[in-house]
């Protein structure tokens, strides 16, 4: 079998474009850590490609639909070619948020409270009261976001009642389920883990988000210079200890495999919430994972170059 | 790897599992980044230049599952591209040495005439010594707003603008005035009214900007009477007019309307392009300006340029005299004017009540307004997801407005596409209409980024 690597990047989801930028980084590491790369897109050639030139191992970085939802990488599984990150059943698990936050709640984790509905039922029941309910159960303020999906593509805070309407729009326009969820204020961070099967699971330091506008959206996620980082997140000991605790228990809950990324909020009383968690992480040049590799004194590529060799040596009932 | 997990105290170790879990050394003082060493210089007119939701989303609209009605990428399928590469050979063999050297500022005296005889096509009478080559008229127009507009000065557009103007007023720091228009182009008395409006205010228009012949993204073309009143109101203010002109030579029945340039020669600057008669890629545009004018649009494009690239300067004059150029634009008129009639056919079977469109007679462009309540801006995700991309309406204002608007293109796919594409897009504002029933009527959420037109790769 070849050395060769292949990257996927792109796919058609609203993430495309992000998903380029996290393929070009990755693959440009590993060159330079001497890995032979192919880049690839993702379309109706893609089993043939795979099947007549089977790389050593994939490297999914598709985003969104299709690359997060475990939908790729069955596809993986089924012409038995080795990629790095989770496998499909707990992919499916980790992309839908409120699935990820019933399980990691199971394992003590705390996330927000929060309620998923399709536009239908708002159609059906009356928008309004829906509406009214939701304020009425959750409080102000709330976020809304997409049940599934990243780049905080149509999420919005909602701070005022007359606000709601339109952030359930913008949600709907990216997806069918909306979450919404009560706002913890606090400190934003994101761990990553890195799971070697050989040895302890490794968090890196966590990274503080500091967006210029308030919210960390997406300008404020893919402009440099409008969102500040600080590494590690300037929390009291303690504080990333849990922040820690809490990505490796849901990476351990979820079943996920080789790299995740937690998003959480730290709140004023030092307790530590469970947003999200991405088994396709952003790779990009103003990406949090690559922030948090440099601070553990670790390089981009020497870390995929490692869950490469981890992958391919993964025995193949285990791919 | 080469880090080694430290049993550094609070170690999130999980007894339960087996395996021990522990945190990377981390530095004990928090280290602070933008991920953008310059972040704290760049000059204001940069702070807006941000990533933009919008802007991803074309980045889908590049696949070939995706019918893209948001690009306005000419379609080149049908240049003779034997005959152009036989044409470049010649011209590398026969003349390389000057094609691949410098060149002059103003551009090359032969394409300068050549130009000529294009513009004379639109009733212009043209003397080369006025035209100065550009790269691709978008520079053209740089070029004239670098020469005349300081940080607020005042610049008059239609309403809605070519987008790639407003980015060049927006570099140059200009005040953007709208002006209305109807199926008719410009309004005039409208016109008449923000001149005013401006001029009591005591401050001057700079120039007045205008894509009178098949509009982009309008798709209107301004009426011969309006014409000479545009020209007459121009005149009674003693405002200077930008008339943009790319699409003129491809219109869809009979002769390319009279440009206003054919019958105003001191108070107008015309901005040509090869871009949509021949190729884009060689970026080759000019602009014909009074004599004063052309002096400093020279400097400037020294200054700019050294030079218009000689070597593209080269084919197109090799292109024009060796080529029936103009059996190529009337093939060109030809498939642009089926995929017209394809859109225009699809809207009529596809679209909702409430919406309405434009009816080109050339060029590119259909101008969509969306039933009230629709934002076509806030809609874009749902129509990507739905495999068909158009560019929202407030791309073209920069005040903000045109959020009930869209730009369709029919310059790049086959008509069947473009009724498909039209289908999906009717489907999309279905659904959509049905969420702002649920909802009651909301302003759009996507935030207000000044960079939310496709880049010019998009198709």
């Amino acid at each position: 079998m070849s050395d060769r690597l292949l990257v996927l990047a792109g796919g058609l989801s609203h993430e495309r474009d992000v998903s380029l930028r996290s393929g070009r980084r990755v693959a440009e590491a590993l060159r330079r850590v001497g890995r032979d790369v192919d880049e690839c897109d993702v379309g109706s050639e893609l089993i043939g490609a795979l099947q007549t030139d089977a790389p050593a191992c994939v490297l999914p970085l598709l985003h969104g639909e299709q690359g997060e939802d475990g939908a790729l990488r069955e596809v993986l599984e089924l012409v038995s070619v080795p990629y790095v990150g989770a496998r499909p059943d707990a992919c499916r698990l980790a992309f839908d948020k409120p699935v990820a936050k019933a399980v990691v709640g199971r394992a003590g984790v705390r996330s927000a409270a929060g309620v998923t509905l399709p536009a239908e039922t708002f159609r059906e029941i009356g928008a309004a009261t829906v509406m009214q309910t939701l304020v009425a159960r959750l409080g102000l303020p709330l976020v809304v976001k997409p049940a599934r999906g990243g780049s905080a593509l149509g999420c919005s805070v909602v701070r005022e009642p007359a606000e709601l309407p339109g952030a359930m729009v913008a949600c709907f326009s990216y997806a069918s389920m909306a979450l919404v969820e009560r706002f913890v204020e606090g400190t934003e961070v994101a761990v990553t883990v890195l799971d070697r099967a050989d040895a302890d699971l490794m968090t890196l330091p966590p990274v503080q988000i500091r967006p210029d506008s308030g919210i960390y959206d997406y300008t404020a996620r893919y402009t440099a210079g409008a969102t500040e980082f600080v590494v590690p997140a300037e929390l009291p000991d303690d504080q990333q200890a849990a922040c820690a605790q809490v990505a490796v228990t849901a990476h351990r809950a979820l079943g996920l495999r080789d790299l995740s990324r937690s998003d959480l909020i730290v709140d004023a009383d030092g307790t530590v919430w469970f947003l999200e968690v991405n088994v396709a992480p952003g790779m990009t040049e103003t990406s949090l994972v690559p922030l948090s590799i440099d601070a553990a004194g670790l390089t981009l590529g020497a870390v995929c170059a490692d869950l490469v060799d981890q992958a391919i040596a993964r025995p193949a009932m285990d791919t | 790897m080469t880090a080694q997990p430290p049993g550094r105290p609070g170690s999130t170790g999980d007894p339960g599992s087996g395996r021990r879990a522990s945190p990377a050394p981390t530095p004990r003082h928090g280290h602070h980044t933008r991920l953008d060493a310059y972040a704290d210089r760049y000059a204001t007119r940069t702070l807006g230049m941000t990533a933009s939701e919008i802007r991803a989303l074309f980045s889908v609209a590049s696949r070939p599952e995706v019918v893209s009605l948001a690009g306005g990428m000419p379609s080149l399928a049908g240049l003779p591209l034997d005959a152009v590469a036989d044409t470049v050979r010649d011209l590398v063999s026969t003349n390389g040495v000057a094609a691949l050297q410098y060149g002059s500022g103003q551009g090359e005296p032969v394409l300068r005439e050549q130009i000529c005889e294009v513009m004379a096509l639109e009733g212009i009478d043209a003397h080369p010594d006025d035209v100065v080559v550009t790269v691709g008229s978008q520079q053209g127009l740089d070029l004239v707003t670098r020469i005349f507009c300081d940080p607020g000065d005042v610049v008059v557009c239609e309403a809605p603008s070519y987008v790639g103007a407003l980015g060049v007023f927006r570099a140059y720091e200009c005040n953007v005035v709208h002006v209305e228009m109807d199926d008719q182009g410009l309004i005039p008395e409208a016109l008449r009214q923000a001149l005013a409006r401006v001029a009591g205010t005591g401050r001057r228009v700079k120039f007045c900007y205008t894509v009178p012949t098949y509009h982009n993204p309008a798709g209107v073309t301004l009426t011969a009477q309006r014409r000479a009143e545009v020209l007459s109101i121009c005149a009674e203010f003693d405002v200077l007019l930008v008339e943009d002109n790319p699409y003129g030579l491809l219109g869809f029945a009979g002769d390319p309307p009279r440009a206003l340039r054919a019958d105003e020669p001191d108070r107008i600057v015309y901005l040509g392009s090869f871009s949509k008669t021949f190729a884009p890629g060689l970026r080759v545009g000019w602009v014909l300006a009074p004599h004063a004018v052309r002096e400093k649009l020279v400097l400037a494009q020294e200054s700019s340029t050294l030079c218009p690239p000689a070597f593209s300067q080269a084919v197109v004059s090799a292109y024009l005299s060796t080529h029936d150029w103009r059996g190529q634009v009337k093939q060109f008129r030809e498939l642009y004017r089926e995929r017209r009639d394809a859109m225009l056919a699809a809207l009529s079977e596809h679209m909702p009540p409430g919406a309405s469109w434009t009816r080109p007679d050339g060029g590119f462009y259909v101008w969509l307004t969306l039933p009230e309540g629709l934002d076509a801006k806030a809609m874009l995700p749902r129509a990507v997801t739905a495999r068909v991309a158009y560019v929202p309406g407030t791309a073209f204002y920069a005040d903000g407005l045109g959020s009930r608007c869209m730009r369709l293109s029919y310059c790049h796919p086959p008509a069947d596409r473009i009724g498909e594409g039209v289908r999906r897009l009717a489907a999309v504002m279905g659904d959509e209409l049905e969420l702002r029933q649920t909802f009651g009527a909301t302003a759009g959420r996507i935030g207000s980024a000044r960079y939310d037109s496709p880049s010019p790769d998009v198709s």
